[in-house]
């Protein structure tokens, strides 16, 4: 028997799915062929907003390879639109002339970004946000910096304008509505996020029209105006206001096109041998624009496709903002009506906000802002029509409250009945993943996401499979085990940190004893490593290893390429003095020191001396009251700051002040890296406080904390992490964040990467909201510094470590002969 | 025991004098020798030089029978003065040998 030819228009999200229902069922029943107008495999489209902001790249996001294709003997033709189907000889043709025959189609053409036609709209620089190509040309104008608009303040619209603004751009969001993504969220949700996003530094305009796009005189977008008259120039503008069925090829070859393609349950169009799958449906009055319908619709024709009787039964959705640093949640309807009550929890200090509408006792929406773990149970009940009668006093404060004591997450997750919905895009149940894990044997996220698809697309439930993992897998559960240490261990930094706490481990042998280390001295990777969680852990306990460290910090000064030192003074706060110039300026002159510079750091840079004379330098430098500036140290380094109200006109704080206050608490701290503050004294910013470790912006009503920038390696603005009245709380909630940091912090790990490991919420919670951690943290870096803050160069110049800077010995020049 | 080349020694300190995974140089004219003591108290001698870019070695953290060069973090075999995995290169050595706690250098 010849096999039946199966023929797809489109290779997006919802055929691509469609195709492994199939071969998982009979991978043998159809040839299959696809046409794509798009130059490439199929990817993951609801990635596109971290490919944009620089968190993921194209190559992470691709979900079917071209192995995939060969494997499958599917043929793929790339950059080939369909223009044509005939219906009679059961063909269709592409615009370059390929054309295939069918027993089977498949019409999953998607949809097209709408575009608003105002004079202009036809500019260069007036782009969409649907695919990758949309990603590519956003990137490209965002290199030449400048500013982007963006209309539409829909979920789109919001991950184009963070993803570009973390790119670099100024951005500027255009909404014609009162609030934010008004069709998911209520007003006092939509004013949060607005709030957010203004925070992060992008200008959001409400009840904006647009009017005309400018040229700037060579066909290239200028500007845009709008109806009010104002003027926002700008480089780019991103239309992100809303989707349309791509139903016109369709239309064409006469089948039923309503909004979308029309199709009953069982995913037929008009014509029994056309399916039409995807955003380009229209099935029961309803269009959809997110994945978790579309997946169950290529369920259903999968089936039908092998002769099955499956039927799409249509769906409710709920909706995730993917902007990294931003939980909102919302499912159902939320409009206010007389039969309906509701429940709202707000929690202005941690900008937590959870409303539930009911009727008749059941939940019938949920709008969750800033807290948004228990959205999954919420939408579970709404969807089943679970009577809440029995919990409504407890009901709002999540499923971890139910019955009595909080649960831990884990154990939460654990309570959650089989049938519950963990990942909504791909509609996959808690039993399932259970099962899986299981009866596959699955040790990790990437086997549970092989195995099932779940936290497998738009990736905002990995939290609830790795806490499903736990519980099923014990202790046998090692998420670490992904980056072993180093090749002495299998164990990950992780890990370690969490068994040295455990099995209370105090040096670097019992450390490689109890954890079982491979090599009998460890390496040059784990030794530092270990050396530091050590002293972090054990301040008052540990003895250093200093064969351990780094000969920087082993010797308190940075060696240069030519195995000479740089020696770098504290200047607390960037600030000196005749007195101090005067010394250092002798200390050149006596030491020969071939030369002087001022560091990127605001502080003075000695270079080229000698190891033998750095005792003798740093003895004429402490007599100056100089200590060691740490330039060498993953510790803390440099202190920026401004002026401030000393001498600006406008100062807000004494940021000057501040900052030497934070230096002088905390030198001499070790941290994970290396960690850099600064201080400054109005947003103008000139201290560059918002691209460092931990920075503080001086504000008329007080201290905003920054924190997790990056202008090293990589480039990333700071998050906020609240704002405080006093400098006394500006010092204490810097100090607090810092051991935090300490305390969990991977060696050799930025503020940055662990606050994107950690999550910067659960940081602004612990920081910001639980004043008993705060303090704790507080309590912990202070009893440290007891120990740490011992000048090193003064112990050396009183004898210290007198070895190291000394020959053992020296022979006369003919012995080498 | 028949010792065939002659082999002079000079005293050039006191194994106590050098941490244990650490080292102490020795200046002979131009040159440095770098004189290592491992976990186990075995010594070994290796020009101070780096052979990527002259490097001073004895400045690298020891571990394992080897040094890790402070510069660029090539690995050097203390017991044949080779470096290890991907890179080459060799280091020039020098006989060392203990008596009782003092160190003896060899000299050609
Ligand atoms: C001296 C100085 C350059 C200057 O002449 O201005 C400098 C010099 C070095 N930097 Fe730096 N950095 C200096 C400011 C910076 C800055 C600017 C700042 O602090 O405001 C940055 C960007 C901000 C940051 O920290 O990310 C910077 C980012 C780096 C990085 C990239 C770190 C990262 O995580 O992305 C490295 C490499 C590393 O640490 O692994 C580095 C490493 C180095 C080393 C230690 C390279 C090395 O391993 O030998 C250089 C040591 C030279 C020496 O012996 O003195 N240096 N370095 C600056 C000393 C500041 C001070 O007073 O302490
Ligand atoms: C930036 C972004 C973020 C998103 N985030 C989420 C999210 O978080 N959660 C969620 O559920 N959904 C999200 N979505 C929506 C989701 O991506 C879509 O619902 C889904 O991709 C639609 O799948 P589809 O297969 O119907 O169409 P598509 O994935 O759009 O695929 C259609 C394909 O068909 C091709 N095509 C069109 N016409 C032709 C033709 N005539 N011939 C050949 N090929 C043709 C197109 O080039 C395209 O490649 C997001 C979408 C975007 C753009
Ligand atoms: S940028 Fe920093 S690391 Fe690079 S050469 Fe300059 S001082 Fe050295
Ligand atoms: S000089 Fe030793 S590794 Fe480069």
């Amino acid at each position: 028997m010849t096999k039946q030819r199966l023929v797809v228009v489109g290779n997006g999200m919802a055929p691509g799915r469609m195709l492994e229902h199939l071969f998982e069922s009979n991978p043998d029943a159809y040839d299959v062929t696809i046409f794509n107008a798009e130059p490439r495999v199929n990817y993951n489209r609801l990635m596109l907003s971290p490919v944009l902001s620089g968190e993921k790249t194209y190559e992470d996001i691709i979900t079917h390879d071209e192995d995939w294709y060969a494997t499958n003997r599917v043929t793929l033709h790339k950059s080939a639109r369909i223009s044509e189907i005939d219906r009679t000889a059961k063909t269709v043709t592409s615009e370059s002339g390929i054309t295939a025959a069918y027993d089977k189609l498949v019409i999953a053409t998607g949809s097209n970004p709408f575009i608003i036609p105002l004079p202009g709209k036809d500019l260069d620089g007036v782009l969409t946000y649907r695919d990758l190509d949309d990603v590519d040309k956003m990137l490209v104008a965002a290199e030449n910096g400048g500013r982007a608009v963006v209309i539409g303040g829909g979920l789109l619209g919001l991950e184009a304008a963070a993803g570009l603004k973390m790119q670099g751009m100024d951005v500027t969001v255009l909404h014609l509505m009162p609030t934010l993504m008004e069709r998911q969220l209520d007003p006092a949700a939509g004013y949060l996020l607005e709030a957010e996003f203004k925070r992060r530094g992008i200008d959001v305009r409400t009840k904006a029209n647009s009017h005309e796009i400018l040229d700037d005189g060579t066909g290239k977008v200028a500007g845009i105006k709008l109806d009010d008259g104002s003027v926002i120039d700008a480089s780019i503008i991103v239309m992100a206001v809303g989707i349309r069925p791509s139903g016109d090829l369709a239309k064409i070859a006469g089948l039923d096109v309503n909004r979308g393609i029309l199709v009953g349950d069982d995913m037929r169009t008009s014509d029994p041998d056309v399916f039409a799958l995807g955003e380009c449906v229209e099935h029961g009055g309803m269009c959809y624009g997110l994945v978790a319908p579309l997946y169950e619709m290529a369920k259903v024709i999968a089936d039908n496709l092998l002769e099955g009787t499956a039927e799409y039964k249509g769906s409710v959705t709920a909706t995730k903002l993917k902007v990294t640093g931003v939980d909102l949640y919302s499912a159902g309807d939320f409009a206010e009506a007389d039969d309906r009550e509701e429940i709202v929890l707000r929690d202005a200090s941690s900008g937590v906000y959870k409303r539930l509408v009911l009727k008749d006792n059941k939940i019938i929406g949920a709008v969750l802002y800033g807290e948004t773990s228990d959205g999954p149970w919420f939408f579970d009940m709404l969807k089943k029509g679970t009577d809440i009668a029995e919990m409504r006093e407890t009901l709002i404060f999540g499923q971890a409250y139910q019955g009595g004591a909080p649960l831990d997450p884990t154990a939460a997750v654990a309570a959650l009945p089989d049938d519950a919905e963990i990942c909504g895009c791909n509609g996959i149940c808690k039993g399932t993943i259970v099962n899986a894990i299981t009866s596959k044997g699955l040790t990790g996220l990437d086997g549970v996401r092989a195995h099932t698809k779940a936290s497998a697309s738009c990736g905002t439930c990995t939290g609830l499979v790795e806490q499903l993992l736990a519980s099923t897998l014990g202790d046998a559960y090692n998420p670490a085990a992904v980056q072993p240490m180093c090749g002495c261990t299998e164990l990950g930094h992780g890990d370690v940190r969490r068994l040295i706490k455990a099995k209370e481990l105090k040096t670097i042998p019992e450390v490689m004893q109890q954890l079982e280390w491979t090599t009998s001295q460890g390496c040059a990777k784990c030794r530092p490593a270990l050396n530091y969680y050590l002293v972090s852990d054990w301040p008052d306990e540990y003895a250093d290893d200093y064969q351990s460290r780094f000969i920087n910090e082993r010797v308190h000064a940075n060696i240069q390429k030519d195995g000479t030192y740089s020696v770098v003074p504290r200047m607390w706060g960037g600030m000196t003095s005749s007195k101090e110039l005067r010394a250092i300026a002798d200390v050149v002159d006596k030491f020969d020191i071939p030369a002087v510079k001022c560091t990127g750091g605001q502080r003075i840079d000695m270079l080229g001396i000698k190891k033998e004379d750095l005792p003798a330098v740093w003895a004429d430098l402490g007599k100056a009251g100089f200590v060691s500036g740490q330039a060498y140290a993953k510790g803390l380094r440099t202190v920026k700051t401004c002026v401030g109200t000393d001498w600006c006109r406008f100062g807000t704080q004494d940021s000057t002040g501040l900052g030497i206050k934070l230096e002088k608490f905390m030198w001499g701290s070790w941290t994970p890296a290396k960690l850099k503050l600064a201080v400054s004294g109005c947003p103008r910013n000139c201290a560059e406080a918002t691209c460092k470790d931990i920075g503080i912006i001086c504000v008329d009503s007080g201290y905003e904390i920054h924190f997790a920038g990056a202008a090293g390696l990589d480039i990333k603005g700071t998050e906020v992490l609240g704002t405080v009245r006093t400098e006394e709380d500006a010092l204490v909630y810097v100090v607090a964040l810092s051991q935090m940091y300490r305390e969990q912090g991977y060696y050799l790990e930025r503020i940055y990467k662990w606050a994107k490991r950690i999550g910067l919420d659960e940081i602004r919670r612990q920081i910001m909201d639980d004043a008993e951690k705060r303090n704790a943290y507080f309590d912990r870096f202070v009893f440290s510094q007891k120990f740490a803050q011992v000048d090193p160069w003064s112990e050396r110049v009183s004898g210290k470590d007198k070895h190291e800077f000394n020959p053992l010995a020296t022979l006369p020049q003919e012995a080498a002969e | 025991m028949n010792v065939i080349a002659m082999q002079d020694w000079a005293a050039v300190g006191s194994i106590t004098d050098i941490p244990r995974q650490g080292a102490r140089c020795v200046k002979m004219g131009e040159m440095t020798v770098a004189i290592f003591r491992t976990a186990d108290d075995h010594v070994h001698a290796l020009e101070d030089k780096c052979p990527h870019r002259s490097g001073p070695l004895s400045q690298g953290i020891v571990h394992d029978g080897c040094v890790t060069c402070p510069l660029h973090n090539w690995v050097i075999s203390l017991e044949t003065g080779e470096a290890q995995g991907a890179d080459e290169g060799r280091v020039r050595q020098f006989p060392v040998k203990l008596e009782g706690d003092t160190v003896l250098l060899g000299l050609r």
